[in-house]
């Protein structure tokens, strides 16, 4: 099913191409100038972080038409701009950017989904006295992200992946007076960096094998005709070339950060953080980031792919999305907390993204990263808008009966739930996920992806129908009534709404305007297509499944209004499996018994040695050394002092005993001198004679 | 004969010098010994290798003068010594003792 990709050789970069380094810069700059302002000054920070990010949004909506005017015009480019960085003998570090049709769109979302959260965040953080702080921060994402998606080095992309990682442990600890976010932060920050650390393996083996980190170079890139077929005919381990080797550890990269299975257990945790936050980094764009990553390696992933194959990097990548689509599905249909539910949700669906991108190409997992970027992007701040209303509740069984308080909340988290499940023809999701589905219908290894993905749907619509219903409908169960949010928070929501349906529209099979973009084609219209059986089957399919998880899930939970201590519908069905759900599958527990446990006992071994066997060591050395030091300290003030002392009394009694000597008597000398002038002159003749 | 006549001065002079307890004797001693040390290039030069050239001459002329300059400074430390201590006796003169 993988097209091939026309994209023109590199031209000469266009000046909104020289300039594309401000858009991330830009962002960075305000976080580092509001970093410097007071925790009083709310307004300019926000103003800062606004301002900023929508001359982002501006350039890259400049860059993008900039694209898209070469794309019509016949030409997909791929524009570079490449800079020596640091030189050390005849190797260079190069760092650079580029701008082809996959960084434009990904650069106009991240802007324009962040920007809406921004704004969003001035009504949701209105109370925290941190507002500088955190508008800080989240400037600094920003620049960081677009860094990410600009990025034409694997070196400037990592050190952006570095900056995004480290704001996201900011941002998911940044109420660290609560222990739970403390820890949650921590987490986040060393699970990703698991993945990391074989990424950053790659990098180096890719730098060791190619000698350049440049995805593009005219010609002489790493991930470029040459230094593929270079990378290909030198095998690694396990009958993997050393493409498919580098490949596989930058996916462990990317499967720490899109929080793919066994990597996931840190991205529901990073629910602790701000509902803002939650949106942009942990829903819509920075877990994207590792699904972004594989598709602009793509062609060091499938290097060697035959015609039409696969290879064993894509292999790996469409087992682990498939598996994690699946697997985090079955968790977020036993969770209770609002936003834990999108977050095993996200993981779902960042498990799609993996699989699309390793059955279908990189269109297929970046139009899903797309649709997905922004309904749950909307879901998210759907919910932070429940849970301001609702107080801060977060638990879906003491809400209920939203409908009625919060309209609009209603109305558009409902937009979003519906384009998360996929429903048909209507909603992004459908079409992005139908993509999906068709290329692992089509998919030459295994057709079990396709169905463990078919039912990772029927899951998806369960739990969402779920959510929604315990949440917006029956009765309400809280505490105080709850309150529909301000207008500041409501206007992202509606933008947001409006896209997650109509960003469909633009990948549907009629018009697959979004592949032909990124593959460099020309997108015809034709309605036919949608009249094929094949895929008329596939989307009838795909509609069967979404309304059976839709009915399913209203007939157990619609109207109903448990009391928030009753068990779950599902629960009195089948206990233990709900156990098992509810508890994550136990991978938390897992890891408590196994790495933690080792990490545990190794760090209690640690410490024994530190004591007890180094700490000896060094006792024991610095006891010698303090001997040593009597010994010296006997032996100056015994030897060396008495030696010296002994010697200046002797001078004094040899000076006494010479100044006898002299008497003072004139005469005296006289004679000695007339007796020693004799004696010479003796001395002289006798001497002068023999 | 004459480098024997400044050996005899010599002596004279050494011997003055050496058993006179008067400090002005003793100069006298020592001018005596100076002077037997000019006739002594008086004589070396003139019978010599080299005759011809004064040297031995312009050494005594020389010397005389660098002795009478000798003589006031030696007559004047003398003087103030008495002046200081009231006597010439050398022997009373053992302050500069070790």
């Amino acid at each position: 099913m993988q097209e091939a990709i026309s994209i023109a050789p590199q031209l000469a970069a266009s000046p909104i191409a020289e300039i594309l380094w401000l858009i991330p810069a830009v962002p960075m700059a305000a976080a580092g100038l509001s970093a410097l302002l007071k925790q009083s000054a709310r307004k300019t920070s926000a103003s800062l972080a606004i301002g900023s990010l929508s001359f982002s949004l501006l350039l890259s909506l400049i860059a993008f038409v900039h694209v898209l005017g070469n794309w019509m015009g016949g030409i997909t480019t791929r524009e570079v701009v490449n800079l020596t960085w640091i030189q050390f003998g005849t190797s260079n570090v190069d760092l650079g950017w580029v701008l082809d049709p996959l960084s434009a769109i990904m650069l106009v979302m991240v802007s324009f989904v962040g920007l809406l959260i921004f704004i969003y965040s001035i009504g949701y953080m209105k109370s925290d006295e941190n507002y500088t702080r955190f508008f800080c921060f989240m400037s600094l994402f920003a620049g960081a992200m677009l860094g990410v998606v600009i990025a034409n080095s694997l070196l400037l992309l990592f050190m952006c992946w570095e900056i995004v990682g480290l704001t996201s442990y900011l941002l998911i600890g940044f109420w660290y007076q609560k222990p739970s976010a403390a820890a949650a932060a921590k987490k986040a920050f060393l699970t990703t960096r698991i993945g990391d650390v074989f990424f950053l393996l790659g990098i180096v083996w890719l730098f060791a094998q190619t000698g350049t980190l440049l995805f593009y170079n005219g010609g002489s890139g790493s991930i470029e005709h040459a230094a593929l077929a270079g990378l290909l005919s030198q095998p690694a381990a396990f009958g993997l070339s050393a493409a498919g080797a580098i490949a596989l550890l930058i996916f462990a990269g990317a499967a720490g950060k899109s929080g793919q299975f066994p990597l996931h257990v840190w991205l529901p945790d990073a629910m602790e953080g701000p509902t803002p936050v939650s949106a942009l980094i942990h829903a819509a764009t920075m877990v994207a980031a590792g699904v972004y990553l594989i598709a602009r390696v793509y062609p060091l992933m499938a290097a060697g792919a035959l015609a039409g194959g696969t290879t064993t990097a894509l292999t790996v990548v469409t087992w682990v999305g498939a598996f994690t689509a699946v697997f985090a599905a079955l968790i977020a249909v036993a969770q209770n907390d609002i936003k834990r539910i999108l977050a095993y949700s996200t993981v779902s669906q960042l498990g799609y993204m993996m699989a699309g991108l390793g059955m279908g190409g990189v269109a297929v997992g970046i139009f899903h990263l797309i649709t997905h970027a922004f309904f749950k992007a909307l879901l998210f701040l759907g919910a932070g808008s429940v849970i301001h209303g609702c107080h801060e509740e977060q638990n879906v069984r003491r809400m209920g009966g939203l409908k009625a308080d919060m309209p609009l909340t209603f109305l558009t988290y409902a937009i979003g739930m519906l384009a998360l499940c996929g429903f048909p023809l209507l909603f992004s999701g459908f079409w992005s996920k139908d993509g999906i589905l068709e290329a692992a219908q089509h998919w030459s290894v295994a057709k079990t992806p396709f169905y463990m993905l078919v039912f990772g749907a029927l899951l998806t619509a369960f739990y969402m129908t779920r959510q929604v219903a315990y949440v917006f409908f029956g009765h309400w169960r809280g505490g105080k009534p709850a309150h529909e949010s301000p207008a500041v928070m409501l206007a992202p929501l509606g933008i947001l709404a409006f896209f997650a349906i109509t960003l469909g529209f633009i990948g549907t099979p009629a018009w697959p305007w979004f592949r032909a973009f990124l593959n460099g084609k020309a997108a015809g219209f034709d309605w036919h297509v949608l009249m094929e059986r094949e895929l008329m089957t596939l989307m009838g399919v795909s509609a069967l499944v979404v309304f059976i998880g839709i009915g399913v899930a209203w007939s157990l939970y619609g109207d109903r209004s448990p009391k928030p201590t009753a068990s779950d519908s599902l629960e009195k069905f089948a206990p233990t499996a709900w156990g098992w759900l509810s508890h994550k599958f136990y991978v938390d527990e897992f890891y408590g018994m196994t790495v933690i446990a080792f990490y545990a006992w190794w760090g209690r071994v640690s410490d024994w040695l530190d004591r007890r066997v180094w700490g000896g060591i060094v006792a024991g050395v610095a006891w010698a050394f303090s001997l040593a030091a009597r010994l010296n300290r006997f032996l100056d003030t015994n030897v060396v002092d008495g030696g010296f002392d002994k010697g200046c009394e002797e001078l004094t009694v040899g000076g006494g005993l010479l100044s006898r000597v002299q008497t003072g008597r004139v005469q005296t000398y006289l004679r000695i001198l007339a007796l020693a002038v004799v004696a010479l002159a003796a001395l002289l003749i006798w001497s002068s004679k023999a | 004969m004459t480098p024997l006549a400044g050996y005899l001065l010599v002596s004279i002079g050494l011997a003055g010098a050496l058993t006179r307890r008067n400090a002005i004797l003793v100069l006298i001693g020592i001018e005596l010994m100076l002077n037997a040390a000019n006739l002594n290039l008086i004589a070396f030069w003139r019978y010599g290798p080299h005759p011809e050239s004064l040297t031995g001459m312009m050494f005594a002329i020389f010397s005389i003068a660098v002795a009478a300059a000798e003589a006031a400074v030696g007559l004047g430390l003398v003087i103030q010594i008495h002046r200081h201590a009231k006597t010439t006796d050398l022997d009373a003169m053992n302050r500069m003792k070790g």
